[in-house]
């Protein structure tokens, strides 16, 4: 073989190892950004999560409620990396959080302190389907919560004379585990209360708008939090309503009895 | 014909011929029973923990799978080459599994590393039953449709450390056939068994010990962490008649290479699997498994006391 046989050689097989590593990169990039599915409690973000999840198993296995599978070859999301799916079987927010500490590589974290900080996903609520929206007496997602009277609360919410107010689900992601719970136990055909990934339903309000009402109210905060659009968990402002309005309204507040 | 031609010491050349007894038989076959033994046993300590809970001194007696283990709920295991695609991934890990890695490191580095591939490794089986079924469908099938360098592993092993370097994700881990195959056989995931048909139908019919010997990565890493094996197949030069019964069998032939095995007295390369099958069919008995220590010190000492029993005193 003389040198320009070698160079040639060479050349090609530089090439070929070229070619299959970049769609190989292109298939692993692809995997990467295809739909998350929902991942257990103590979770790091997700392609921090899909990098570090090394597929074992051990919290599958640690689960006491068989919540949590591992992804099937249909997906979503890589396959062998663990999720659940909440109409099936919800996450019971098991206070050890069992999953985490057992995970080897951190990819969950096996400190994560307390189960109500885990964000699995949001309960997200749709109106058309949702019984309390139509008017009925339901509310079974905010009696099932276990972050009782913060995840979910009822809301009245008032319609025209001579039909009686709806009351109905309000979910707030700022106490929000995404559980699950409310979607296993929501009596519709198809689950009108979801967990989702917060990317796809959490807009962002942007540090330009000013909410004047809310500075009048509390002038010492700041401005709400990204992703908490009604809520401001400020000072507490014990009596934001004056007295005077009391009537029958006290119905509608501090959530029903 | 093989009576006609002779080994380099004058001796006639014997070649392997099965032994017509039973017994004789489950001789030649005692590695490849011992493997199998091994490979299902590792499969079911998985199987029964996660399905029948088992367990050893009151804690799960295999927990995980071959990614990452948990022995007793106490020893940590973890398959260092999808630790070391985190690692260049420059991902923070937990140290469970850096010692679970190093400690399976260190195991298989004095075992032989490629003992996973013939030990333990789910994909063994369907590549041994492939390759037999080669033999079976006769010389015919035995052309490759393609040729590809065994070095090819190589550069997918670098491939997958510099796309998990530049992607941060596990580019291996992300396709791997084993661990769809492993968890395919411990959940059932679905489509793990469709990575091993094309794992059998390339090693049956594309390219001889095509998956095992030529591309996959895994096997290309256990390699290089087997240059340091101590346990090996030592090499007797001077009962060798070079007959080349080994070779045909040897899933990698390379590594039987007279020529270095003479000067080492032993196959000392990285890629041997320790899988024992040359040992199993060497008709004059000049392979056996040994410690590369042992094997150097003999081989220090020289072939003349080996001749000359008792020595001068």
């Amino acid at each position: 073989m003389d040198r320009r046989q070698f160079i040639a050689g060479a050349a090609q097989g530089t090439a070929a190892a070229a070619c299959g590593g970049l769609a190989w990169y292109a298939l692993l990039e692809q995997q990467a950004s295809a739909a998350v599915p929902l991942r257990p409690p103590g979770a790091r973000a997700e392609r921090e999560f899909a990098a570090t999840c090394i597929k074992c198993g051990l919290c599958v296995q640690a689960c006491p409620y068989d919540t949590l599978k591992l992804v099937k070859a249909a997906g979503p999301g890589a396959v062998g990396t663990p999720t659940f799916t909440p109409r099936d079987v919800p996450c019971y927010m098991c206070e050890g959080i069992p999953c985490a500490r057992v995970c080897p590589t951190g990819a969950l974290d096996p400190q994560f302190p307390d189960i109500a900080k885990a964000r699995m996903g949001l309960a997200v609520i749709d109106p058309e389907s949702c019984l309390s929206w139509q008017g009925l007496r339901c509310e079974v997602c905010y009696r099932v919560c276990p972050v009782r009277g913060k995840a979910i609360t009822i809301a009245n919410h008032p319609r025209q004379i001579s039909r009686h107010a709806m009351f109905v689900p309000v979910v707030h992601s700022e106490a929000c585990t995404g559980c699950g719970i409310c979607e296993k136990k929501c009596p519709t055909e198809v689950a009108a209360i979801r967990i989702v990934d917060p990317k796809l339903v959490q807009g962002r309000i942007g540090a330009h708008y000013r909410l004047g009402w809310k500075h009048e109210q509390a002038p010492a905060a700041e401005p709400a939090a990204p992703g908490a659009p009604e809520d401001a968990p400020v000072a507490p402002a014990p009596k934001k309503v004056p007295p005077a309005a009391g009537g029958l309204d006290y119905l509608n507040r501090g959530g029903t009895p | 014909m093989s009576a006609s031609a002779s080994a380099p010491g004058g001796r006639p050349v014997r070649h392997f011929e099965m032994p017509a007894s039973l017994a004789g038989k489950l001789r030649v076959w005692r590695f490849t029973i011992a493997r199998r033994a091994v490979q299902f046993g590792v499969l079911l300590a998985f199987f029964g923990t996660l399905h029948w809970g088992w367990t050893a001194l009151a804690q799960p007696l295999l927990a995980g799978n071959l990614s990452a283990a948990k022995l007793a709920g106490a020893l940590p295991l973890a398959d260092p080459f999808a630790v070391l695609q985190m690692l260049v991934g420059r991902h923070a890990l937990a140290t469970e599994v850096l010692l679970g890695a190093v400690l399976t490191l260190g195991a298989y580095a004095l075992l032989g590393g490629r003992v996973f591939c013939a030990w333990v490794c789910p994909m063994n089986v369907v590549t041994d039953a492939a390759f037999w079924l080669r033999g079976r469908l006769g010389p015919g099938a035995g052309a490759d449709l393609v040729r590809l360098a065994s070095q090819t592993r190589y550069v997918i092993l670098a491939l997958a450390l510099a796309l998990s370097a530049v992607s941060g994700l596990l580019a291996f881990e992300a396709f791997s056939p084993i661990a769809m195959l492993h968890r395919e056989l411990l959940y059932g995931v679905g489509l793990g068994l469709t990575g091993a048909l094309g794992v059998f139908l390339l090693d049956a019919l594309v390219l001889r010990h095509g998956w095992c010997g030529h591309l996959c990565p895994l096997g290309a890493f256990w390699a290089i962490v087997g240059r340091t094996a101590q346990v090996r197949v030592a090499f007797d030069d001077a009962s060798c008649t070079r007959c080349g019964d080994c070779v045909k069998l040897c899933p990698e032939p390379r590594v039987l290479h007279f020529g270095h095995a003479a000067a080492t007295g032993m196959i000392a390369s990285g890629e041997c699997t320790n899988c024992g099958r040359c040992i199993a069919i060497c008709p004059e008995s000049s392979l056996r498994f040994d410690l590369r220590a042992r094997i150097r010190g003999a081989a220090r000492r020289g072939p003349e006391n080996e001749s000359t029993p008792g020595g001068p005193t």
